[in-house]
């Protein structure tokens, strides 16, 4: 019943590294391996900030950590609690190195801004569709820019 | 983002008494509003938020860098500062505390340690000595805050910016625990989403096509439309006549979690959808979506997804927080009746209306059958439960779809008489429609 984005399988790109352009949210430089997931997420009674483990059962992540990667998401959903959720994982160091995302709502621009990652968003391709989990990305969030480099290609 | 004369005096620190906390909180709102790419803010004199509680993983996290009062702490987390400032003055503008973690007349029965309650009761005087109004729900609108159309307002409680959008027609982003923190401060929030005409405007259109008879209908309609419009602005249609404050709050809470829905236009009964040209204005929908018995039917399998087990141990009323209307309804179907041995059956509302409660002799009725009356928090909120609890059961969807994911128990949905009866028996007998 979902109008769930599907994630994308490999575009047949190789070797090289693929740059993307987009709007600085949050700015500095991190890079790391890609978690990348096709459904939005929720802060508060979505993740358990303490060990950075996405726990809303019926989203298909559930289980995984995001902890030092690269998040990359369509943008977030449900509690107001998500800045408070993710600023809490930032102190318990379970908090992704970088975040890409799509949708700019105001719950994960303050969210973003306090758990303080360099973070980018209306990049000039889908990173969904670009990005799959296990590429090594790095977020320019000065530039606006993310530099992706694709798992077992390189 | 562009600042004002008095905007920038605050930023650059104003030299009244609290200017380095306002400083910092300005700070923040420049940093938020630049990330949402806003081109300015706006003024409020309305915030709910979290204002002055805390969790004491936070304060033994500050306390390690020498935070060691309240108001250290509320500048370096609230206010997400690099520094502590030793002196916030009290809010500028017009504040309420939403719901908390503990109910301190259960905090036994809730398994709080005595230094948590201690902690939390110390946290509610630190609101208090801020100017914020301790209403500790997830419902404002029914306890005293109820916005009028077109007021900038600053709120947190996804269920309760829905219905301030939507039924009210305030204007509210989705905001933090930190936005609003800051706006408390400055009475300044971000100029951005829907504070602006054009972005109230519906964008999927939803076709009812079913009897909207219930509360549960409600929630049920909500559930699908969040799963189905993600958090956009959904327009419904075919629906008879104004539904009441309790089937628009299931409805919301319920597309609020399924989704991150912030506004709904129901044509014909919500404040800016008069017609379905007004609802849409310049837009065209999205996608058009029907949503008859068959996609009814099927919400309702996916809500009770993780029901399984028919012997339940716990029933959970109110989510969002009870109204006075539906403690009555409880209390007409415990009179005389006796909760089963092997449940438990809590009840959560606002202190204010408890107190109505206690007047009516309505809590009477449910204690005396063996129910609890809670205020201030619900289980989700607190992750407390009866102590074993497997299998819960409760009459919102939205409680429904994160009790599983916070506490790792079973639940159900269905009617509030649905769950009295669980209660009383101890078995689910909930049907789909």
């Amino acid at each position: 019943m979902a109008r769930r984005r599907r994630l994308s399988k490999g575009n047949g790109m190789s070797n090289s590294v693929i740059t993307l352009k987009g709007r600085t949210v949050v700015g500095g430089v991190a890079e790391g391996e890609a978690l990348v997931t096709a459904e939005t997420i929720s802060g508060w009674g979505g993740i358990d900030s303490m060990t950075g483990t996405i726990v809303e059962s019926r989203h298909e992540l559930v289980g995984q950590s995001f902890k030092d990667k690269v998040l990359v998401f369509p943008g977030a959903k449900g509690s107001s609690g998500w800045s408070a959720a993710f600023h809490t994982a930032r102190l318990a160091g379970t908090a992704p190195k970088a975040v890409i995302f799509n949708d700019m709502t105001t719950k994960v621009a303050l969210g973003v801004v306090v758990m303080r990652t360099p973070a980018v968003t209306e990049l000039d391709q889908d990173p969904l569709k670009i990005i799959e989990t296990g590429d090594w990305v790095k977020v320019d969030g000065d530039a606006g820019t993310v530099e992706i480099t694709k798992a077992g290609k390189a | 983002m562009k600042l004002n004369t008095q905007e920038q005096a605050m930023l650059d620190g104003d030299g009244q008494p609290g200017a380095d906390a306002r400083q910092k909180a300005m700070h923040l709102l420049l940093r938020y509003g630049e990330a949402l790419g806003a081109e300015r803010l706006v003024d409020t004199n309305n915030v709910a938020g979290t204002a002055g509680s805390s969790s004491t993983f936070i304060r033994d996290f500050y306390a390690k860098e020498g935070v060691a009062t309240r108001d250290q702490l509320f500048s370096r987390f609230d206010l997400d500062s690099d520094d502590a400032v030793d002196e916030i003055q009290t809010a500028r503008t017009f504040t309420c505390h939403l719901q908390t973690r503990i109910d301190p007349a259960h905090a036994e029965m809730m398994g709080v340690p005595g230094d948590v309650l201690d902690f939390h009761k110390e946290s509610q005087g630190h609101s208090a000595s801020l100017g914020v109004q301790l209403l500790n729900t997830c419902t404002p609108y029914a306890n005293g805050n109820v916005q009028v159309k077109g007021e900038h307002c600053a709120w947190m409680e996804s269920s309760a910016v829905v219905y301030c959008n939507s039924v009210l027609g305030a204007r509210t982003n989705t905001e933090g625990r930190e936005s609003t923190a800051a706006a408390m401060l400055t009475g300044k929030i971000p100029y951005w989403g829907f504070h602006l005409d054009e972005n109230r405007l519906g964008q999927h259109q939803i076709d009812v096509e079913v009897e909207m008879d219930s509360v549960m209908d409600w929630g049920m309609l909500g559930y699908f439309t969040g799963d189905a419009v993600e958090e956009e602005i959904p327009v419904l249609t075919g629906i008879e006549g104004p539904a009441s404050l309790i089937r628009h709050k299931h409805f919301g809470a319920a597309a609020a979690s399924s989704g991150g829905v912030e506004m709904y236009h129901v044509v014909g009964a919500t404040p800016e959808a008069g017609s379905i040209e007004q609802a849409f204005g310049t837009n065209r929908p999205v996608q058009i979506l029907k949503y008859g018995a068959i996609e009814r039917r099927r919400t309702y399998e996916t809500i009770n997804g993780n029901g399984h087990s028919t012997d339940v141990d716990y029933i959970m009323l109110g989510c969002p927080h009870y109204s006075i209307e539906q403690i009555w309804e409880a209390s007409k179907l415990l009179d005389g009746k006796r909760v089963h041995e092997n449940c438990a059956l809590w009840i959560f509302t606002a202190a204010a209306v408890k107190d109505v409660a206690d007047r009516n002799g309505y809590t009477k009725i449910i204690e005396d059958a063996g129910g609890v009356m809670m205020t201030d928090t619900c289980s989700a909120m607190s992750a407390a439960l009866p102590r074993g609890t497997r299998v819960a059961a409760t009459d919102s969807a939205k409680q429904t779809h994160y009790l599983p994911a916070i506490t790792d128990v079973e639940a159900w949905f269905g009617s509030a008489a649905d769950c009295v009866e669980a209660a009383i028996t101890g078995k689910w007998k909930g049907e789909a429609p």
